[in-house]
């Protein structure tokens, strides 16, 4: 049964979610102080010790505002979707670790779990658009819809050459497998592909056609106001985290730490920890540095450029481990 | 694909550089002498207004934001106004009003700062503008350049003052 | 009775409620999202029989994939009043008494069959890992797995086929 392969370990959850949800208020603050330093500005820093506290005080903002529902909207579904999305993100973290012998349910499908989440999360945004019975939201919403669908094959097509290198869909194994080589190095067609894909599953700039505030205002959250708002942003957020983690452990040996330094230097979590900020960093540069692509180029891009490469990258990875084996 | 690696470096180093915000509260940003901010009015170097009710600043105004009325002294029947009012929440600092004023009685200031939370105060009137000092020109003195007949003495009869020109004598 | 069984139960109830909600629904995107549930109580019963592959399968890709194309349609449609008379027109007794009548003998005719086997209300089960799936899908199976990539081959290249003609012919105006 899979109750075997959850262990003593669901005492993580509570830190985990907790943990997970301040990670993103700080996070909030955090890109927006960033984005000020790449840009020569200095970004918030009035609230609090160089501003930490500035997420603190929009969400006291967010939760005392009024709480809008359309009326012209569909009530039920426009309040699902915010839950929906914040929801689906939350249980990806269920299979994923946090350090050695840290994590909540080590599944042999983790992988498959954090893809299905994943797409489950389209629905929040599908719904948030279809509900909110207004223009730009059904844009956003089918933009997203379409762009997560199509992104989605290539995020699962390229992290199959690390499940084939592994030779299993354990997220533990994932990193056991990178004790001699981080899979960076065999797999770097696949970490960029994954890359581009995790950018457009979570709408990071410079993929956020759902929301482009230039054309869309703010695409399938429009209509949203309040707490509801803030849990879309939150779950933007988290699955910011997400992709950030996933990268660190599929690709970067996850709390691994660099073969050519003493293993004693430091404890897995504070390599874990020091990774996934380096790699959330590099996703804020992205969004400094990178315009939006039109819509049509991004189809192209996936579909055109992005599936044959991680086919390709399939087959070769493919033919040289039978031809190692 | 190499471009967008390059626009990264450009964008990763900008990390480096010098911030280009002025913390503004705490640190004032230069203001440079001319800067068009709050309007006042000075006075002359005997420590005279300056002002002599001539509404051309008035006129002047593109959002007619400058109210004052003429009222003349007892003694020589210099003009000046009897009260001189300037609301701020229509102003737009174009400076038009110290360009028009014929005495530089009228001069736009640095200070930028004018917040009140009730919308009356933004209404200066004549004390409130007024200042103790000369302001930009410290020397000019309206009167000592050009000014009305006074009783007794035709044009040209003051001190160091020249007779008027005839203009017919400069005939060929 | 344990707690795989209390959960069997659940889902399987959810499943049957979502499944009648998703047919009797006339708005489309209401219906659409039963189904969703649908798909993912029965994802949590494969969960429950020991097959997670199958289960994570189903939530990527009837939930995540094939619903998802579906609620796009009906987002495009724009369904309004109308058609939410027409669907309440479509569940008019007359309507669906004769599929009821021949879903319910189907059913007597299963619940026997069912009953008949011996052994066959097992909850527990083997728990099948993701490589012997792909290990008996690649032997035992690998005909049947060859045949329907040959078919969704040509599915795709019907699929490009009928794209590339829609375009040449906007082209053309």
């Amino acid at each position: 049964m899979f109750f075997e392969n959850i262990n003593w370990s669901y005492v993580l959850i509570l830190p985990l979610i907790g943990g997970a949800l301040g990670g993103a208020l700080v996070l909030v603050w955090w890109e927006r102080r960033l984005l000020g330093f790449f840009q020569d500005r200095l970004g918030p820093n009035r609230v609090g010790w160089f501003g930490i506290l500035q997420s603190l005080a929009d969400a006291i903002k967010l939760i005392t505002k009024d709480d809008w529902v359309p009326p012209f909207g569909d009530r039920v579904l426009f309040i699902l979707a915010p839950i929906i999305v914040a929801g689906a993100m939350l249980m990806a973290y269920a299979v994923l670790p946090l350090g050695p012998g840290l994590i909540i349910a080590d599944s042999n499908i983790a992988i498959l779990w954090i893809l299905a989440m994943s797409s489950l999360a389209v629905y929040g945004v599908l719904l948030a658009g279809l509900a909110s019975n207004n223009k730009y939201s059904l844009l956003g919403g089918l933009r997203s819809v379409a762009q997560m669908v199509t992104y989605e094959v290539f995020m699962g097509l390229s992290l199959l050459g690390v499940v084939m290198l592994t030779g299993s869909f354990s997220l533990r194994d994932v990193v056991h497998a990178q004790e001699d080589m981080w899979f960076c190095i065999p797999q770097c067609v696949g970490l960029v592909i994954f890359l581009i894909a995790g950018l457009a599953e979570s709408h990071r700039l410079p993929f956020d056609l759902p929301e482009a505030e230039h054309e869309l205002t703010a695409g399938f959250h429009t209509e949203y106001s309040g707490m509801k708002f803030a849990l879309i942003m939150a779950a933007e957020y988290l699955s910011l985290i997400l992709i950030s983690a996933l990268i660190v452990v599929l690709f970067f040996g996850g709390w691994l730490g660099p073969k050519f330094l003493p293993s004693e230097l430091l404890s897995g979590i504070v390599w874990y920890g020091l990774k996934v900020v380096l790699v959330i960093n590099f996703f804020i540069l992205l969004r400094a540095a990178i315009p939006r692509p039109r819509y049509d180029q991004l189809m192209s891009l996936g579909w055109k450029i992005l599936l044959p490469l991680s086919l390709l990258n399939i087959l070769i990875t493919g033919a040289i481990l039978l031809g190692t084996q | 694909m190499l471009s967008q690696i390059k626009t990264l470096w450009t964008v990763f180093v900008h990390l480096f550089k010098r911030n280009e915000t002025v913390q503004y509260p705490e640190e004032m940003p230069y203001q440079a002498p001319r800067y068009r901010g709050r309007i006042i009015l000075t006075r002359d170097p005997d420590g005279e207004e300056r002002c002599v009710a001539c509404n051309l600043c008035a006129v002047a105004c593109p959002v007619d934001c400058i109210a004052l009325q003429k009222t003349e002294k007892e003694e020589d029947g210099r003009w000046y106004p009897e009260f001189f009012r300037i609301n701020f929440s229509r102003c737009i600092m174009c400076g038009m009003c110290e360009e028009a004023c014929p005495t530089y009685a009228i001069q736009l200031t640095p200070d930028f700062e004018l917040c009140e939370f009730d919308r009356d105060n933004m209404v200066y009137e004549k004390e409130h503008l007024l200042i103790d000092g000369t302001g930009k020109y410290p020397d000019y003195s309206f009167w000592h350049v050009a000014g009305k007949t006074i009783t007794g003495k035709d044009k040209g009869e003051a001190q160091n003052e020249n007779k008027p020109e005839d203009v017919r004598s400069l005939l060929p | 009775m344990n707690l795989s069984f209390f959960l069997f139960y659940i889902s399987a109830a959810v499943a049957i409620t979502t499944a009648i909600m998703a047919v009797t629904r006339k708005n489309a995107s209401h219906a659409l999202i039963y189904l969703v549930v649908t798909l993912l109580s029965i994802a949590v019963i494969f969960f429950l029989l020991g097959a997670p592959f199958a289960a994570a399968l189903e939530i990527v890709i009837y939930a995540g994939a094939i619903v998802v194309l579906f609620l796009f349609v009906v987002m495009m449609l724009n369904l309004g009043r109308s058609s939410v008379a027409r669907e309440s027109q479509w569940l008019r007794p007359g309507m669906w008494v004769l599929p009821a009548i021949l879903s319910g003998v189907l059913f007597i005719v299963f619940g026997y069959t069912v009953l008949q086997t011996e052994n066959s209300a097992m909850i527990e089960g083997q728990v099948v890992p993701p490589k012997e799936v792909g290990t008996v899908l690649f032997h035992e199976y690998l005909l049947g797995v060859e045949l329907a990539g040959v078919l969704l081959l040509a599915a795709l290249v019907g699929a490009f086929h009928l794209g590339r003609r829609y375009l040449e012919e906007r082209r053309e105006n």
